[in-house]
């Protein structure tokens, strides 16, 4: 079967590589897979930064009806090497009273956690490259870790700047944890277990023949999916949420008085979160690497999934290219006010459908359910002032 | 194997406790606690808990470090946050330890791990919701009591 | 040598004296908090190992009170750390060996 062969290609190679080691004790053949996976993950993942960084640029470009950087390469697709070589030839400026190990921890701290992370989602069939019982709370676990990394880098630069935008950035963080951790909860019910594997396997299939039975596709599914995007968003500090790095308002928050490749390791960092938090809502929610429309079985799994994934960045690029900046305690009533109760309805929108059998019932009332809260949500946190019917005095 | 892992992560992990007591600056101590914690869930993973290693990564590092870290910066007085020490303490805690090691030298104590399968996070949840159900709602009041009684505590105080 | 029931417990012993000695001998408010942290770390790896080691291990006993008292020490570490700072507010010093105010 042709289509197979490739599509588990990489894990064919993988397996070949590991038999010319067939002669060597147990444990060097467990780290050289374990390695391999490493060092194919890592790369693959630093060209798509690579990339990303300068489409990035070129489609907000776009957005704002001018060309992005076209200078270096065809199309401009050789800039991250110019950006590459200027940012590490750049003097690295440390500053005097600055705490100098927690100043030096702190980017290597923030990139730590988003590789950890990227090592849980399945990329393909039988292509997960840590495949764990808990992969999705080992997500989460290190996730948690990039807060402590954000408070070091605020403060190891000894700058009231940098521990302010420090602050905000946490307080975001840690408020958009909450809701971004209860919508996954739904989906771990439904499939019964923690582990990422398991909850692509539960998401294939189709209903009726055309359907797909992915988790978005369902009411609740739909909701979570959504809240867990715009979580996703915060976490990243991403526009609209990019109060903690704002140029105009706070210079650049806790990454002040970084440059040079420190700053480059922050840049990383921040894009490596977007593509750990893009791929797990691939995973939770758009169904792996799984097939849309049946009669495409062909194409190989893994390019399903990097489609997805290319969908949710560009999605990512294009909110950051349209929506204007929130305040910061717009964030913070928005997620604990807003996302908090609609992220516990749609446990309980979940369960409402589990227990109708999936069927039709399920659908309607568990859509009720998420409906009813978001319009009394709606309602009860309008703030809008209501004017007054304006009045016009022209120059006689 | 295992006997260099476990020679390892003690060295980590007895280091970073050791740094988070002695250190003079509060904030190295702070961070020298987070390594403490990792070395601890790497011991977790060790004894085959792997989901009681990943709820302490989450819990302790993610959250009671943070706490700290926060408490650390909200009770500064703008000077060094450096701290003096305090040898009594020392002396008892070595009089302590020697009592306790020679109490488990000589428990008697099986020498094997017996081989089990690895524990999953569906067991977990199956005893957690038939056996342990109530101790569960039990934590769950008192994490809503305590939560309650944080945010009271810190509350400015109505002039 | 595979590590054994007595090299975990000596080495719960010893975290768990190390977190004595910070708590004993530090005189400001979080360092304390930090020694009783690690105190209950030591007694969690305890109970893990000695369900590990035991001849029973389908019974997740020990994994259970770990789950619950990492639970508990993350509520009194957060209700400790917020009586610190209502402490702070008031008193303005963080150093125990100030807040003697009930002395007799």
């Amino acid at each position: 079967m042709p289509g197979e062969f490739v599509d588990q290609i990489f894990v064919a190679a993988k397996r070949w590589i590991l038999s010319l080691l067939s002669h060597a004790p147990d444990w060097i053949v467990q780290i050289a897979s374990a390695l391999l996976n490493i060092i194919l993950l890592l790369t693959f993942f630093a060209t798509l930064f690579a990339l990303l960084s300068v489409l990035e640029r070129k489609i907000l470009g776009r957005i704002q009806n001018r060309y992005g950087p076209n200078r270096v390469g065809p199309f401009g697709l050789l800039q991250p090497l110019a950006d590459g070589i200027k940012l590490l030839i750049k003097e690295d400026v440390v500053p005097i009273r600055a705490d100098k190990v927690v100043h030096f921890l702190a980017p290597i701290m923030m990139l730590l956690p988003a590789i950890l992370a990227l090592g849980v989602i399945p990329y393909g069939r039988n292509m997960t490259a840590f495949s764990i019982d808990g992969g999705i709370l080992f997500f989460f676990a290190v996730g948690s870790a990039a807060e402590l990394a954000v408070f070091m880098a605020g403060w190891g630069s000894n700058n009231k700047f940098s521990m302010l935008g420090a602050m905000r950035a946490i307080a975001q963080m840690i408020s958009y944890e909450l809701p971004l951790l209860i919508v996954v909860l739904p989906v771990v019910m439904i499939v019964g277990s923690l582990s990422a594997d398991a909850i692509v396997a539960a998401q294939e299939g189709y209903k009726w023949g055309i359907v797909p039975r992915w988790f978005v596709f369902t009411p609740w599914g739909a909701a979570a999916f959504i809240l867990f995007f715009v979580a996703g968003l915060v976490e990243s500090n991403r526009t609209p949420f990019d109060v903690p790095e704002g140029e105009s308002e706070i210079v650049a928050g806790h990454m002040t008085e970084y440059s040079g490749f420190k700053y480059a390791t922050f840049f990383m960092a921040e894009y490596f979160g977007m593509f750990a938090v893009s791929g797990l809502a691939v995973t939770l929610f758009l169904g792996g690497w799984h097939t849309p429309i049946a009669w495409l079985e062909f194409v190989p799994s893994y390019l399903w999934f990097f489609a997805k994934l290319a969908v949710l960045l560009f999605v990512f690029i294009w909110i950051r290219g349209t929506l204007p900046r929130t305040r910061i305690d717009q964030v913070m009533s928005f997620a604990w006010k807003f996302m908090l109760p609609m992220a516990f309805t749609c446990i309980i929108a979940a369960a409402v459908w589990h227990y109708q059998a999936h069927g039709w019932a399920g659908w309607l009332s568990s859509f009720a359910v998420v409906a009813v809260v978001y319009f009394a949500l709606s309602r009860f946190l309008d703030t809008r002032r209501k004017f007054a019917t304006r009045t016009y005095r022209f120059a006689e | 194997m295992s006997a260099a892992a476990f020679i390892v992560i003690a060295i980590f992990m007895l280091a970073g406790a050791v740094a988070a007591a002695t250190m003079p600056r509060l904030i190295h101590a702070a961070l020298s606690l987070v390594v403490a914690f990792i070395g601890i869930a790497a011991f977790y993973f060790l004894l085959g808990a792997e989901f009681v290693g990943l709820v302490q990564i989450f819990v302790y590092v993610g959250a009671v470090a943070v706490l700290i870290v926060f408490t650390i910066l909200l009770t500064r007085r703008d000077q060094e946050n450096t701290s003096g020490f305090n040898w009594g303490g020392a002396v008892v805690a070595i009089a302590v330890f020697s009592s306790l090691v020679w109490a488990i030298l000589h428990t008697r104590v099986s020498e094997a791990a017996p081989q089990i399968d690895p524990l999953t996070v569906k067991r977990i949840g199956e005893v957690l919701m038939t056996n342990y159900v109530w101790p569960l709602q039990c934590v769950g009041l008192l994490l809503t009591a305590a939560l309650i009684g944080a945010l009271i505590l810190v509350a400015e105080e109505k002039r | 040598m595979t590590p054994s029931l007595t090299g975990f417990l000596i080495l719960s012993a010893a975290l768990f004296c190390i977190g004595l000695l910070a708590a004993l001998s530090r005189r400001h408010a979080i360092f304390i908090l930090i020694g009783i942290e690690l105190m209950l770390a030591a007694a969690n790896v305890n109970f893990v190992a000695f369900w590990r080691f035991s001849p029973e291990p389908t019974q997740p006993t020990g994994v259970i009170v770990a789950i619950f008292s990492i639970a508990i020490a993350a509520a009194e570490a957060a209700v400790g750390l917020a009586l610190v700072i209502a402490v702070y507010r008031h008193y303005r010093t963080t150093n125990v060996d100030k807040l003697d105010q009930l002395k007799g």
